[in-house]
């Protein structure tokens, strides 16, 4: 059985406004803090443009899974036919535009698998683990946390309620 | 313009939104536990005429010559194009950013995947020997033979298993967020189970990266995916050279025909379901005046693909065709012949008026003609084109038995039993894609961003 999560050390402020959420992302930015996790219950540009979020790599997994189904969909149907010739309406044994709709469902079918394994692999399984959080985010609080070693605590506390953070709770190592 | 209804002013707040979801999930009431009895009561006598089915075959469904293929196909047909409205509105209208999309989408993906789960029965059914189904799949057998590539029977195998998977894919990928939502909200073994299903979902800055990416491609996926699947079952027909199936029109007309008998039923199964679960304020006349407009649309392009059929026929001077035509309308299927076209061609007309569009009940009542007339209209389509085919001594009428209908009202039971059993236990309403049309508070005026 896999062991728990280590808790991060660390400082979690709550918001209940979105301007006061990115006051304090660009501040803690601004002061060398990268390492932000932040939690909201939609996604919102307003906290991406703070974080300044990159592209997500995700579209490769999409490209090339959607590559290997077109290719797979071909390679299938070719190869199946000319491994058992078969003549079906005087049409040829590769008759590839007869393929079409098979090599079609397969890009889209393996497209749209890796692509959502991507997402099971980057966002669930390689996530980080053992951060604070707080069931009011999935509703409608934002969270800022911040990894921060136990004295650096009051001051991130301190920048965080003035930002405007109705609440702030601290992990300590 | 007077003529457009506003969308309405959000009033709600992020918490409300959660607060009025999670409602929906607390404890059923009588009418619903009744109406989910009825489904599962139909569905037993569908799968007691199967078992009959199964032990002495399928001449008891009223197969004979000319007419091999009928209700069964026909019903497949019908559920296959249910299926549509969901991945149009949750695929298409995501790309578009319609944003009247979101309270309805979730239901409407919801019937998406029962539909063609429904569908996917029939040509198991069908095919009389059901222990044998693995045959349409490619797979290394002891005579080394492989199935036939360029029947578009076989197409239809991918195009309907990839359109179920990867529309049950979007419904679950949809409802990660809102399954977390609702497990910070409840308690006991219900948290375990929405726990469970939120695969450790807790919205941080990194997953809504991925995943909003990862939605998009998801989308564009399956826009094309969605005018192929029926474009596949068009041809299913179309490419055989039976009088009345071999058209060029075919494939946007079914397709165009599969998205107005979907957002039929999403009419259907929603504006009860909303009564029900108390959710007048999140789905409301906006909502109906623009899937009504959607209807009229797609009727009005199936009253054009029906004057087109019979002027083609006409104008072929193909007098096989111009005889299949002719008893549509005269010979004897007439009655169901009329009823596709008053039900889908007339009907939808009705909703050029913005008050019919905008009023509940009329709405509800055109959902039905709409249902009953498009499956009428794969009636006529299937059974009418083979019960005259080329040589008039070989013409014969199929008369559906008690095994026909006992499928097709077990068909309407599995269907309405899954519908109403999600409908209770997830999100029937996508909570985060309605947070996300309400502006956050803020504690200095907006300015910027809106």
């Amino acid at each position: 059985m896999a062991r728990r999560p280590r808790t991060i050390p660390g400082v979690l402020a709550s918001f209940e406004q979105i301007d006061a959420a990115t006051d304090a992302i660009k501040a803690l930015r601004a002061g060398g803090h990268k390492d932000l996790v932040v939690y909201c219950s939609h996604p919102n540009h307003e906290l991406e443009e703070a974080l300044e979020t990159p592209v997500s790599p995700v579209r490769l997994f999409t490209l090339i899974g959607g590559l290997t189904g077109c290719t797979a969909g071909f390679t299938m149907t070719i190869w199946m036919n000319l491994d058992w010739p078969v003549l079906v309406g005087g049409k040829a044994f590769a008759s590839v535009p007869a393929f079409v709709p098979i090599g079609f469902e397969l890009t889209v079918l393996i497209g749209a698998l890796s692509s959502v394994a991507g997402v099971a692999l980057l966002a669930i399984l390689l996530g980080k683990r053992g951060i604070m959080y707080d069931p009011r985010f999935s509703d409608d609080r934002i969270g800022v946390f911040v990894p921060a070693a136990n004295d650096k605590a009051a001051t991130l506390e301190e920048l965080f309620r003035d930002a405007g953070a109705v609440e702030v709770r601290h992990a300590t190592a | 313009m007077a003529v457009l209804v506003q969308e309405p002013v959000i009033t709600q707040t992020h918490a409300d939104v959660t607060r009025d979801v999670v409602a929906t999930l607390e404890r059923p009431s009588t009418g619903y536990v009744l109406i989910t009895l009825g489904a599962v009561g139909m569905f037993l006598v569908g799968a007691l005429t199967f078992l009959i089915l199964v032990k002495d075959g399928l001449g008891h469904a009223g197969y004979q010559p000319p007419v091999f293929w009928s209700v069964y196909i026909t019903t497949f047909v019908f559920w296959i194009g249910i299926g549509h409205a969901g991945t149009l509105i949750s695929a298409i209208l995501y790309l578009f950013r319609s944003p009247w999309r979101t309270a309805v989408y979730r239901s409407t993906e919801v019937m998406t995947v029962f539909a063609v789960m429904t569908a996917a029965l029939f040509p198991i059914i069908h095919i009389g020997r059901q222990w044998i189904f693995y045959w349409l799949l490619p797979y290394p057998n002891q005579r080394f033979l492989w199935p036939n590539f360029k029947s578009p029977l076989l197409w239809d195998v991918f195009a309907i298993t990839t359109y179920f998977t990867v529309s049950t894919t979007f419904l679950v990928y949809g409802l990660i967020p809102d399954v977390a939502a609702v497990r910070d909200k409840v308690s006991g073994w219900r948290k375990l189970l929405y726990k469970l299903t939120s695969v450790g979902w807790t919205g941080t800055d990194n997953q809504w990266r991925h995943y909003s990416r990862a939605y998009l491609y998801l989308a564009a996926l399956a826009t094309p995916l969605v005018l192929s699947v029926h474009s596949v079952v068009s041809w299913d027909f179309a490419s055989g050279i039976v009088p009345g199936w071999h058209g060029t029109i075919f494939a946007p007309y079914f397709v165009a025909g599969a998205i107005y008998s979907g957002i039929g039923m999403v009419l259907t199964l929603i504006i009860p379901l909303r009564r029900v679960l108390k959710l007048e304020h999140m789905i409301t006349d906006y909502h109906f005046d623009n899937l009504g407009k959607l209807v009229l649309l797609t009727g009005s392009i199936l009253f054009y693909a029906y004057g087109m059929e019979y002027f083609i026929a006409w104008y072929s001077g193909n007098t096989f065709e111009q005889t299949t035509f002719w008893r549509r309308a005269f010979g004897p299927y007439w009655w169901a012949g009329w009823s596709m076209i008053i039900c889908n061609a007339f009907v939808s007309q009705l909703l050029w008026f913005r008050k019919i569009r905008t009023n509940a009940t009329s709405l509800f009542v055109i959902s039905i003609f709409i249902n009953i007339g498009m499956w009428f209209e794969r009636f006529v389509i299937i059974v009418s084109s083979l019960s005259n085919d080329y040589l008039p001594w070989a013409w014969d009428q199929l008369n559906p038995t008690w095994a026909d209908w006992g499928i097709l009202a077990g068909s309407f039971g599995w269907f309405g039993m899954w519908f109403l059993l999600f409908a209770r236990t997830f999100p029937i309403v996508a909570i985060q894609e309605i947070k996300e049309m309400i502006p956050m508070p803020r504690k200095r005026p907006p300015g910027g961003h809106q």
